[in-house]
């Protein structure tokens, strides 16, 4: 760590190195709809006696880690599950609201698995491969079936069949979803699964023990390092595969509609251990949740997308209207997600309408104190359907909404404003999900894989689940097959080396004494990345954000106040080690964000739209996958492409007008 | 901006969970009232640290009221004053200004302290392991329009699902029954076509689990639905019991 102080400082431009571009994903080629059968049928196979002498780690117990170890249980195989949390239960999955989409055509509506694949590639701004995203469509269909099995209380029509919805991307209804907890009952799904695996003797659950480091040796993933949160012990752990569900890094800025603990420490580690990090400045922004009202606020709660489905978004034609929101004639409000999208009206994908959020908010429309602000109004669609139904499909987020600001939303509409919400980008994995070093996987949200530059709604939960439940379990066998002989241990140089650095990492925190608290620097963090690699980026801010960030990340090692020890329970010394992390990954953000000089999705580079604010791809220069690899402390990363090839739909210009 | 709001709190230390644990007050000034509990604690705790003090240890996670991690008892109540709500949903405006505020932890045997108000429910996780799911295997199931289910039945099973295992229950009850938890999941699984083959075993070894961690018996008193986030009603209580008595006193016709 002394390293970080002797850095010398950055010039006053960017740097990044260009290796080798990345050749063999592993995608399979031939007729798309029978990629992922013919890729299964090839995959080596584990018979049953021997998946019991195969031991694999999962970090995480959400909805992808948890769906993962289960059905790995469910398989045979020796399942060794951590998490930071006091119960599985607790992964961030649970907060998830609106719902779910599959490609079942329940509704007769013209939904196939070619069309969540067109729009799903389509929302992803033509920046994710054909060959995922049509397995993604292609296994959602099983996802829904399985949860119905397990008992997962959808939401139905009177006539006992499930009930879908729409979401923002879409023309058709193809969402599932249990209220306004469509994740929490999903994930109890998967936690009750994993509970019955524990309860077979499958599983192994290890509580309160967070992943501090991947031991890697000549390429190959041994096992990992953890920490006892309680004890404040470290643990080496070997396995013959580790998979990481640690989901994603939204919390860099800080504010975000992530849970507190959310965290990008094991996917960071695995990436300085030599694993690519794919595509890390895409972050999507997401359009309706509940700005922010002070300096203390720790979190912003989002509200579901869900909501644009009978909410309508307007802001009043006279800027600076100081009236209340309900005398406003209709004759002044101004729809303007309508007006500039009449296609798909409200319901646009997320990028676009936080993009519209800003731009209106800056052309002095805003609304509320701080004028951040847009309406989100349901007084039409109360009109239309009655209060009881806006309640059944409404309710718990109406009064969440009015547990926090005080304010009914039968009254008076909500004022939303965009918030960093889930990360596009994370570790590049080839179409098994594994990561660039062997026997290393990641899934869900901590991988890069299915959604490009912007993920539609409702497919977060899809990924997550598909990857867990259909698709790692399947593709590790086929590496698990060629470990069968080694012999697991912890007793090595790698093991050694990964605890130790862990150990200085702790004593340096520990032992700086500063002045300021962890919260003050990851505040000061958020901003940065707020300000200058948020919902717009360009060249000089993005310049003076890896500057300021490079500043910040200096003081931090010198100025940072953490009480307490290493040998307890200690919830600063874990804030500070996740903090830790989070100043270098932000500058691999940026340095991303700079390098990508087009805007697309979620990324829109100030000197790349069009007239009216839309984004302008570069698909000759950008259409690929900005894979980074760790080239050191004083060393510029190293980029790696992945060419992205479009064999079956044509990448064109994004029109939801 | 609304007027700043002092603060007198009385709140449990205790260092780990051999050590005996005690009360230590706390002053506290300039909170918001639109701040969060959580939030005022966070306020509370970064002066402590500038003090070269040992700040509060928590749980909280998603401050959302979803992930059920935030428990505490305040002012002699789970989850704070009001009903049915997290503490991470609790607004210091739902307080007096001055008021003193009394903070533990989630009192019952079965809930050790790990250190001031952080306690271990993992004997909630203990139950469900014991039969809290359907035995069914990813990759075996029917299509999902296959069964039918009406829906007042969907939606009464999935307000008995939406249990965030956050152990207010136990920590309203003068019982530390577990009692609401239980019946929450076994009532959801019960009213569910899926949840039929495994009914009745599931009920005997869920309850016999909680018997054995520690946790007290039901006398029916309804605090715990008083307090529960999820506003889990009494019928799951009801249900339960049903069930219990069914499962024990008749025969199961598949079993010779």
């Amino acid at each position: 760590m002394a390293e970080i102080l002797t850095a010398p400082a950055p010039t006053t431009t960017i740097s990044w190195r260009e290796g080798a571009p990345i050749e063999n994903n592993k995608c399979p080629t031939g007729e798309l709809e029978k990629r992922w059968t013919r890729h299964k049928d090839s995959l080596r196979l584990v018979a049953p006696h021997n998946k019991r002498k195969l031991e694999v780690i999962v970090v995480g117990a959400g909805l992808a880690g948890a769906s993962a170890a289960a059905t790995l249980g469910e398989l045979g195989y020796q399942v060794k599950v951590f998490v930071y949390h006091n119960s599985p239960r607790r992964a961030h999955s649970i907060a998830a609201q609106g719902g779910i989409n599959a490609a079942k055509n329940y509704r007769n509506d013209g939904d196939s698995i070619w069309r969540l694949f067109y729009d799903t590639i389509k929302g992803g701004d033509f920046r994710a491969r054909e060959s995922n995203v049509y397995r993604l469509a292609e296994v959602s269909v099983k996802i829904i079936d399985h949860c119905v099995a397990q008992g997962i209380p959808f939401a139905r029509e009177y006539g006992g069949y499930l009930d879908t919805r729409s979401f923002g991307g879409a023309q058709l209804m193809r969402t599932f979803y249990a209220r306004g907890q469509t994740g929490q009952q999903l994930l109890l799904g998967a936690y009750t699964a994993l509970q019955r695996q524990v309860a077979q003797g499958n599983v192994q659950v290890y509580y309160n023990y967070e992943v501090v480091d991947i031991v890697v040796e000549e390429g190959r993933v041994r096992g990992i390092i953890v920490r006892n949160l309680i004890t404040g012990e470290l643990h080496r752990v070997a396995g013959h595969a580790v998979v990481l569900g640690t989901g994603g890094y939204g919390n860099a800025y800080y504010l975000s509609t992530n849970a507190k603990l959310s965290n990008a420490t094991a996917i960071w580690r695995a990436h300085r251990r030599g694993a690519y990090f794919a595509n890390p400045s895409f972050v999507q922004i997401h359009p309706t949740c509940i700005p922010q009202s002070g300096e203390y606020q720790s979190k912003l709660t989002l509200m579901s997308e869900s909501l644009r489905n009978d909410g309508r978004v307007w802001v009043p034609r006279t800027p600076g209207d100081k009236r209340r929101p309900q005398d406003i004639p209709e004759s002044e409000r101004w729809y303007y997600l309508e007006e500039w999208y009449p296609s798909f009206g409200n319901l646009v994908p997320r990028d676009i309408a936080s993009r519209a959020a800003k731009r209106v908010c800056d052309m002095g429309y805003g609304v509320g104190p701080t004028g951040r602000a847009v309406y989100l109004d349901f007084s039409d669609a109360i009109k239309r359907l009655g209060r009881e139904v806006i309640y059944q499909r409404y309710g718990n987020l109406f009064e969440m909404y009015e547990e926090i600001t005080g304010e009914s939303p039968w009254e008076t509409p909500m004022r939303i404003y965009p918030a960093v919400h889930y990360t596009m980008g994370g570790l590049w994995v080839d179409y098994n999900l594994m990561t660039n070093i062997e026997g290393l996987y990641a899934i869900g949200e901590a991988n890069f894989s299915d959604h490009g530059a912007n993920r539609l709604g409702a497919s977060a939960l899809m990924q997550g689940l598909a990857d867990g439940y259909f698709i790692l379990p399947y593709t590790i066998g086929d590496y698990l097959a060629t470990q069968l002989f080694v012999k697991l241990s912890t007793d090595t140089a790698a093991f050694a080396d990964a605890e130790k650095d862990t150990q200085k990492r702790i004593e340096r925190i520990l032992s700086t004494k500063g002045t300021h608290t962890v919260d003050e620097f990851h505040r000061e963090l958020g901003k940065i990345l707020w300000d200058h690699c948020g919902l717009a980026r360009n060249a000089q801010g993005l310049t003076q954000a890896y500057h300021q960030i490079h500043e910040l990340q200096e003081r931090f090692w010198k100025e940072v106040l953490v009480p307490g020890t290493g040998q307890e329970f200690n919830q600063n010394l874990e804030k500070a080690l996740r903090v830790a992390d989070f100043l270098e990954l932000a500058k691999l953000m940026v340095v991303d964000a700079y390098h990508r000089e087009e805007s697309c999705g979620c990324h829109l580079r100030e000197e790349h739209q069009t007239e009216e604010g839309e984004a302008l791809r570069n698909d000759e220069k950008y259409a690929y996958v900005a894979a980074w690899e760790w080239a050191g402390e004083k060393e510029p990363p190293t980029l790696h492409k992945e060419p992205l090839k479009f064999e079956f739909v044509k990448p064109t210009v994004r029109s939801y007008k | 901006m609304s007027k700043p709001m002092r603060f007198t709190l009385k709140i449990w230390r205790q260092k780990n969970a051999q050590e005996p644990g005690h009360f230590e007050t706390y002053e506290i000034d300039g909170i918001s009232p639109d701040a969060s509990f959580l939030e005022m604690l966070d306020v509370l705790n970064e002066k402590l640290i500038k003090e070269g003090k040992d700040p509060v240890a928590f749980d909280h996670d998603c401050r959302e009221g979803i992930c059920g991690s935030c428990g505490m008892f305040i002012n002699g109540r789970a989850h704070g004053p009001l009903p049915n709500i997290t503490t991470c949903r609790l607004y210091m405006r739902h307080f007096r200004d001055g008021e003193t505020i009394v903070i533990e932890p989630f009192r019952a045997k079965p809930f050790p302290v790990i250190k001031d108000l952080v306690v271990d429910r993992s004997a909630l996780d203990r139950i469900i392991q014991t039969g809290g799911y359907i035995s069914v295997n990813a990759g075996s199931a029917p299509d999902a329009n296959a069964i039918p289910i009406p829906k007042p039945v969907a939606d009464r099973a999935f307000d008995y699902a939406t249990c965030i295992g956050c152990g207010a229950c136990v920590a309203a009850c003068k019982n530390a029954s577990a009692m609401l938890f239980t019946a929450a999941k076994v009532s959801h699984l019960a009213l569910l076509p899926q949840g039929q083959p495994e009914r009745r075993e599931r009920v005997k070894k869920m309850v016999a689990q909680m018997d054995a961690e520690g946790f007290g018996h039901c006398s029916n008193t309804g605090a715990c639905a008083v307090e529960c986030p999820a506003k889990i009603p009494l019928t799951a209580i009801a249900q339960l019991q049903r069930d219990f008595i069914w499962a024990n006193l008749t025969p199961d016709p598949y079993v010779r």
